[in-house]
């Protein structure tokens, strides 16, 4: 049984309709990586998972337990199993509470009365590999990389199996952005976290993710493993995306594929296919609704698929 | 003949503060030709923003200038009243800022805005709005002549972004200074701004300093590039050496670190441990070198000078290493 099961989920905010359908799922220990364009819906995604957006249509299974719309109370029991890494590392931290009260808060909600917090914190600190004297830091008082730590102590502290992080590596820097991809690896491993990622790095979606999924317009576009969807993949979109990985060196050839004009509106979907307009490779075709279609564990959404 | 456009001399720049000076800028020193993209690469804290700031001389009230000179067409910058600074901005000098969401006023249309750029120019409205049109499809704006009317939380991102760098590039400027101009933006709208930031840099032979973080794009972009490390400048060259023979550790440490750089999955991403001195109370010798894996007695003893490695290409830099290297 997978940990974590997505169909058909859809959200709409009045006449908009950030989710068109969004069908996914998570095994214990793997880490998927959901990458996209902004507004393509993924943060909305997450956040509906964690029950912190609404979502009018389908199911979230976690464990074949039902928790789409599900009461606060019974939700409650779970965020021990599910934790969330925030976009934001620091707006994420309360401003008021020292890191050492950030990282065991938890405990607290969960009415873990019996833990000591100062060792826990201690031993969570370590973890992440900050010096235990942070304990007494304030959010201000930290630099970006080292709120992502804190952020990530915080997600850790209940033991979750899955972790569901937003951006983990957006405004860090290169020689930090590894630490923390690092870390996230490592735990990982020992512990047999799954995770959910989001992030429009695609150079860091390959040394993190087992599989990924493409949003565009609040739909998948495209679904398999990462090394598939680097060597091969389908989906004119995720070529644009991938043709528009830059690379740190004068002389690569990069052969770009332009992709033509803007993301369109949520209130005007186009026809058809909804990429159409924008697409280099569409043809009269296109005019019709692509269905999703699975092929050895390879998912895509088009009636233009390219060959490699 | 290449001529010098901008030329920043051995520039100090110390900001007061309660626990003593801290020393954002130490001894920088690189010059930028006439029509030439110049990218300045370094992470948090490195003194890229006291950099421009500098240059255009909008510097916070407790920024003292200790040392150098920041010269413009032959003029040191620093020293010229208010009023001539004030003739620069904005006509011979631009700027297109990071973030693109809060870069236009909100409250008025984008026409509006593109009109009251040209302030300085003679012409008559119309045909300044004429003048609006065409910068904003030279920036690939369909149907500028609608959008004029427009305000801008009715463009996406990627296309406020464009407006600012057309309405920088209204003026024809000599010099136009991008701050991290796709830091906020996705890769394919980053891969736009940069295909439409180098035509039009190529029509209008204007300067480029450009300033990132993101190796990638500086390699795409860039003629030469100066690296910055904890206010100052530890590399400096023709972008093809620095990516393939740079000579300061930081430089390679920070071209490995990037994973665009990896193309096989990597279990351990390489990283630079340590954190950036604390530029209030500076270490002794290299600044480097607390992160330095090469680091020798010689570096905590004094600070390695920009060192010229080779002529043709201007490749400088500056470690202990070099000197080592030559000298056996």
């Amino acid at each position: 049984m997978s940990l974590l099961q997505v169909q058909d989920l859809k959200t709409s905010y009045g006449k908009v309709n950030v989710l068109a359908g969004v069908s996914f799922q998570v095994e214990p220990g793997e880490t998927y990586a959901l990458v996209g364009e902004s507004g393509s819906g993924k943060t909305t995604v997450i956040r509906a998972i964690a029950g912190l957006a609404p979502a009018q249509h389908g199911s979230v299974k976690f464990n074949g337990m039902e928790i789409r719309g599900a009461s606060e109370r019974k939700l409650r029991p779970l965020r021990k199993d599910i934790a969330m890494m925030f976009q934001d590392p620091v707006g994420s931290l309360s401003p008021r509470l020292t890191v050492g009260r950030l990282i065991t808060e938890p405990y607290k909600i969960q009415g873990m009365k019996d833990r000591d917090l100062n060792l826990e914190a201690k031993r969570l600190l370590e973890m992440v590999n900050l010096p235990s004297h942070f304990a007494d830091r304030f959010p201000y008082q930290l630099s970006g990389g080292q709120a992502r730590r804190v952020g990530v102590a915080r997600a850790l502290a209940l033991e979750p199996k899955l972790i569901l992080a937003d951006e983990p590596t957006a405004g860090l820097d290169v020689s930090v952005q590894g630490e923390l991809l690092n870390l996230l690896n490592d735990l990982r491993e020992r512990l047999g976290l799954a995770m959910v990622i989001i992030t429009h790095n695609l150079n860091v979606v390959r040394h993190v993710a087992d599989r990924m999924g493409i949003m565009y317009l609040g739909r998948l576009v495209e679904e398999g493993t990462t090394e598939e969807i680097f060597r091969a993949s389908r989906h004119p979109y995720t070529r644009c995306l991938l043709s528009a990985n830059s690379e740190p060196d004068p002389d690569a050839r990069l052969e770009r594929i332009a992709l033509k004009g803007e993301p369109p509106s949520l209130l005007t979907r186009p026809h058809g296919c909804e990429f159409r307009e924008r697409c280099p490779f569409a043809h009269s075709g296109c005019e019709r609704v692509p269905v999703w279609e699975v092929e050895n564990g390879h998912g895509l959404r088009c009636l233009a698929p390219l060959t490699s | 003949m290449t001529e010098v456009l901008l030329e920043i001399d051995n520039l100090s720049v110390d900001y007061e503060t309660g626990r003593g000076d801290l020393k954002a800028l130490r001894n920088i020193s690189f010059s930028l030709n006439k029509g030439e993209i110049v990218g300045i690469v370094g992470e948090s804290g490195c003194g890229k923003s006291t950099l421009i700031s500098s240059i255009l001389r909008l510097t916070a009230p407790n920024t003292r200038f200790r040392e150098g000179e920041v010269r413009f067409k032959g003029r040191n910058l620093l020293n010229i009243s208010e009023q001539d600074m004030r003739s620069l901005r904005g006509s011979d000098i631009s700027i297109v800022f990071q973030d693109p969401m809060q870069t236009h006023n909100p409250v008025l249309t984008i026409g509006r805005q593109m009109l009251d750029i040209q302030h300085r120019s003679s012409a008559t409205k119309a045909e300044k709005l004429h003048r609006a049109a065409e910068m904003l499809s030279a920036v690939g704006i369909p149907d500028p002549q609608a959008r004029l009317k427009q305000f801008p939380h009715e463009f996406s991102g990627g296309m406020r972004q464009r407006i600012a760098i057309a309405m920088a590039l209204m003026s024809e400027p000599d010099l136009l200074i991008a701050d991290e101009p796709t830091t906020a933006l996705d890769a394919t709208l980053e891969v736009q701004i940069i295909e439409h930031l180098r035509s039009l840099q190529q029509d209008m032979n204007c300067a480029v300093l450009f300033i990132s973080h993101h190796l990638g794009v500086i390699a795409e972009l860039c003629d030469r590039v100066v690296v910055m490390y904890a206010g100052a400048v530890v590399e400096s060259g023709d972008v093809r050496e620095i990516f393939g023979n740079p000579k300061h550790p930081y430089t390679r440490r920070l071209i490995d670190c990037d994973p665009g750089h990896i193309k096989e999955r990597a279990r351990v991403l390489p990283t630079i441990p340590g954190e950036v001195p604390d530029l209030a109370n500076l270490p002794k010798g290299c600044i480097f070198r607390e992160r330095c894996d090469q680091a020798m007695p010689r570096c905590t003893a004094s600070v390695p000078p920009l060192q010229t490695i080779a002529e043709i290409t201007g490749h400088r830099a500056a470690c202990w290493l070099n000197h080592e290297e030559m000298a056996s």
